[in-house]
């Protein structure tokens, strides 16, 4: 509705100005019209607060230790006394961890979300789509509760060296966790698909699987890819899921079965403990929430930009 | 039709009920999640649980400190989140729509969206608790609270004020009605339940959150409630967290009630609001 | 060609035949009944002013109707004197065998110039690769539009301009050789030179196919059908050969709409 903020604009530029009663109005409107500005620059200052508080920590960080520890390192242990600063165990182990989420959460996202856009009665879709979304709204402390207390112990009848604390887990219960986010995002982008492009296929004799999973598919695809990579970054980012169940330390390792520590789980465990302000270990926390920040963020915004030109296209 | 080839039924008929069970599956492991959590910590839940504190003996604990907690925190949170999420969403969609501001704004609260949860715990361990000398109180975790379901305040109440149609607000105007006047009188009572709605669901979101309270500093073993916005301060989930922390199996029968407890609150939070919205827009319309 | 050059074509059998269908969009019935012979190898244009039903009518044929949400048909029509809508037709497959153009050019975003004229085959997945060079060369000459893209088939099809992606469409088509190719107003989203280059690709097709042609454009009906139905709120007011049809029509409400009082 680009017209409409014309509209909106007409009449306070018609106030007479003067020492007249609709000027003294005028200046209520005005003084309220600037309270709320002020909220929405809250919202900014909230991004700027939180850049602030993360670059302030990790540059004193850098100062002390430099930046070749950080990346060249391959031990990570800020704790010990015999003090290492390399992030990659942690990186690894959150990337171990979202691998596993995402393994779970592709094929059941985009299944469902095929199944909700193309192959449910309307009836049936109504009723999908809240239930889904449940899933996303339950809170993260009682999928770990889960994840640890249920899902490992039936693992482990299944896969005898799998250790009390694991990433795999932790992970398969992050996939169901993030499954909706794909299936609700991915549902939107094969919904968006032109009608059109169905009938051209059944016009030439196709039946309905192969249509949508070689035309409604693929034409789709720009906005599955957004909803994947955001449910990926929401993985990424998750914290007590992987702080219960999938252990505190930290390795370089791909296999799912032994504890591992994400970044997140890093910062939860240095936060359960008595760090005080100001030590290099207290710093360490906003370096890693630093990478987590930049990490997350690279995601959303391709993510973003994908889903805008998807939209765009269509 | 002879002559043709047969088409291979059996094999859409396969990838149908496959999809099927994509959408089944998430649910029924949920539905086994609750069923598993009621199952182990039903024997624990009473009266007592409830109004006790918790305890080294784990069959004695409650989570009276953790309930009042959260219970200050949601008041807190609301206090600060929906003032500042409401104005932003009108500032947005009735002032300044189309301004190259508002439209970074926009970005911004897009991103911000997106921000992990840990990451506004950082914001608020080193901005309220250590900046602005706050320590680890009730009033700095509300703080950070507030920032986090911000986005979603801003989101859900501008998407409750697209839905009053332009021609309502023209109307107003053409009656001689100012640009407050018309939000005020037509456009926030017709945009109400929605932003109530919306406002509730963040509000349960906020509860449900143990991440930024971990960062910030809730305690972990209290055995007082909170008797001030400087008072140190725990939550439903840390609590929840603590026990579930312990190797102990007996105190996994405390976590295990304990989330039904968060489950349940939330299940209410999120029933009132949707019974809210229902009954708030039949009296509209 | 002009309206009086062809001579009415010899009678050709009748490779479609409408009989009493009536359709509907949930309570709303949009045909009352129609009847409509459609002879093979031939051109019948079905014309009428917009809502009249004639795009119903037309995706009624290949049973594309009942694929909108609500909507149902009934009376008979057969192919080749066999009910298309009896229990045992698999509407699919009957989709093989009646192909359609739509109104808008639909390329499939994701696929080549060369995949979308074997798409099709792909979908239904009766494509021989040995020979899938030869489909190619052969429904893009047959569409007019081999000497326009034979350099840059692997280029995407919504690269074309609008004439050529509905030119890649009647290809796409004709690539699963149908008997039947029904088009719904094909030329609408066209401009005059590609509205042009359809025609004039319609009239050779119709050696070759029986083709069905929805338009709202009556010099385009007249100038590339043999026969024309002019529908009116859902109802079939005159059939005949086009030249009669618009040199001495038999109801005063054809002559009212061919010589432009409504529609």
């Amino acid at each position: 509705m680009p017209a409409s903020s014309e509209i909106l604009a007409m009449p306070t530029q018609a106030q007479p100005a003067g020492h007249t009663p609709q000027a003294a109005a005028s200046r209520i409107e005005r003084v309220i019209e600037a309270l709320l500005a002020a909220c929405s620059i809250a919202t900014v200052l909230t991004t700027a607060g939180i850049l602030l508080v993360l670059a302030v920590e990790t540059w004193s960080f850098l100062r002390e230790v430099g930046i070749g520890k950080l990346l060249f390192d391959t031990e990570w242990t800020p704790l010990f006394a015999q003090k290492h600063f390399g992030i990659w165990p942690l990186v690894a182990g959150t990337c171990l961890t979202s691998l596993c989420a995402i393994a779970v959460a592709l094929p059941l996202g985009v299944l469902s979300a095929i199944f909700m856009s193309e192959l449910a009665s309307p009836r049936l879709r109504k009723w999908c789509k809240p239930l889904l979304e449940i899933l996303a709204g339950v809170p993260t402390i009682v999928y770990g509760y889960f994840a640890l207390v249920v899902v490992t112990p039936i693992l482990q009848r299944m896969i005898p060296d799998l250790a009390g604390f694991n990433a795999l887990s932790a992970g398969l219960v992050m996939g169901i966790m993030i499954t909706p986010i794909i299936a609700s995002l991915a549902e939107d982008a094969l919904h968006a698909v032109p009608k059109g492009l169905r009938e051209a296929a059944y016009a030439l004799g196709a039946s309905k699987v192969p249509t949508i999973l070689r035309v409604v598919v693929p034409a789709a695809m720009g906005g599955i890819a957004a909803s994947v990579i955001i449910a990926v970054s929401r993985a990424v980012g998750e914290t007590m899921i992987v702080a219960i169940a999938a252990g505190q330390q930290p390795r370089l390792t791909l296999d799912p079965r032994v504890p591992i520590e994400t970044m997140t789980a890093y910062i939860v465990q240095v936060s359960m403990g008595d760090t005080p302000a100001g030590t290099l270990e207290y710093r360490t926390i906003f370096v890693v929430g630093s990478a987590l920040f930049l990490l997350t963020l690279a995601m959303n915004v391709t993510s973003y930009k994908l889903a805008k030109r998807f939209r765009r296209a269509t | 039709m002879s002559g043709d080839q047969a088409r291979s039924h059996t094999g859409e008929r396969l990838f149908v009920l496959l999809a099927a069970l994509a959408v089944a599956l998430p649910l029924l492991v949920l539905l086994f999640l609750v069923l598993a959590v009621g199952h182990e910590g039903a024997g624990r839940l009473s009266f007592d649980f409830l109004t006790s504190y918790p305890s080294r003996h784990a069959e004695r604990a409650g989570i009276l400190p953790g309930l009042v907690g959260s219970l200050w925190l949601m008041v807190l949170t609301a206090v600060i989140a929906l003032p500042l999420g409401v104005g932003a969403a009108i500032h947005l969609e009735e002032y300044g729509r189309r301004s190259r501001l508002s439209r970074f704004i926009e970005v911004n609260i897009a991103n911000l969206a997106g921000v992990p949860s840990i990451v506004y715990g950082l914001l608020g361990l080193g901005l309220f608790v250590r900046t602005l000398h706050m320590g680890r109180s009730v009033l700095a975790g509300a703080c950070t609270l507030a920032l986090l379901v911000l986005p979603m305040v801003v989101l859900v109440s501008r998407e409750a004020l697209r839905t009053v149609p332009l021609s309502l607000r023209e109307a107003a105007y053409a009656l001689g009605a100012t640009r407050l006047q018309t939000i005020r009188h037509v456009v926030l009572p017709m945009a109400y339940p929605g932003i109530l709605t919306g406002a509730i669901l963040a509000l349960a979101r906020a509860i449900g959150e143990t991440a930024p309270l971990v960062v910030v500093g809730a305690l972990t073993y209290v055995t007082f409630v909170p008797d001030g916005l400087d008072a140190p301060f725990t939550a439903l989930p840390i609590q929840i967290f603590n026990w579930v922390s312990r190797p102990q199996s007996a105190f996994v029968v405390d976590a295990a009630a304990g989330i039904v407890v968060l489950l349940v609150t939330m299940l209410l939070l999120n029933g009132v609001a949707i019974y809210l919205r229902n009954r708030l827009q039949k009296k509209i319309s | 060609m002009t309206l009086n050059s062809t001579p009415p074509p010899r009678p050709s059998p009748i490779k479609l035949n409408v009989d009493g269908v009536r359709a509907w969009f949930g309570t709303n019935r949009v045909l009352h009944g129609v009847d409509l012979p459609i002879a093979e190898r031939s051109v019948t244009a079905i014309i009428g002013p917009s809502g009249c039903g004639k795009s119903t009518l037309i995706r009624c044929l290949n049973r594309m109707h009942e694929l909108s949400e609500g909507a149902r048909s009934e009376g008979s029509i057969t192919l080749d004197g066999k009910d298309i809508y009896s229990r045992e037709v698999d509407p699919v497959l009957l989709r093989r065998r009646v192909g359609m153009v739509f109104q808008k050019p639909n390329p499939f975003p994701s696929m080549s110039v060369r995949d979308n004229v074997l798409a099709g085959l792909r979908l239904t997945g009766s494509l021989d690769r040995t020979r899938a060079d030869d489909v190619v060369e052969k429904a893009l000459r047959d569409a007019a539009l081999w000497d326009e893209v034979k350099d840059r088939l692997g280029a995407p099809g919504l690269g074309l301009s609008g004439g050529q992606q509905q030119r890649l469409c009647i290809a796409r088509s004709l690539a699963v050789s149908p008997e039947v190719l029904l088009m719904d107003e094909p030329c609408s989203a066209l401009d005059p030179s590609a509205t042009s280059r359809i025609e004039d690709l319609i009239h050779a097709l119709r050696a070759t196919y029986t083709i069905a042609i929805v338009t709202h454009h009556m010099q385009q009906a007249a100038r590339v059908s043999d026969y024309t139905a002019f529908l009116l709120s859902g109802d079939l007011v005159e059939f005949s050969e086009t030249n009669r049809l618009f040199t001495s029509p038999r109801d005063s409400r054809t002559e009212d709409y061919i010589t432009g009082k409504f529609g």
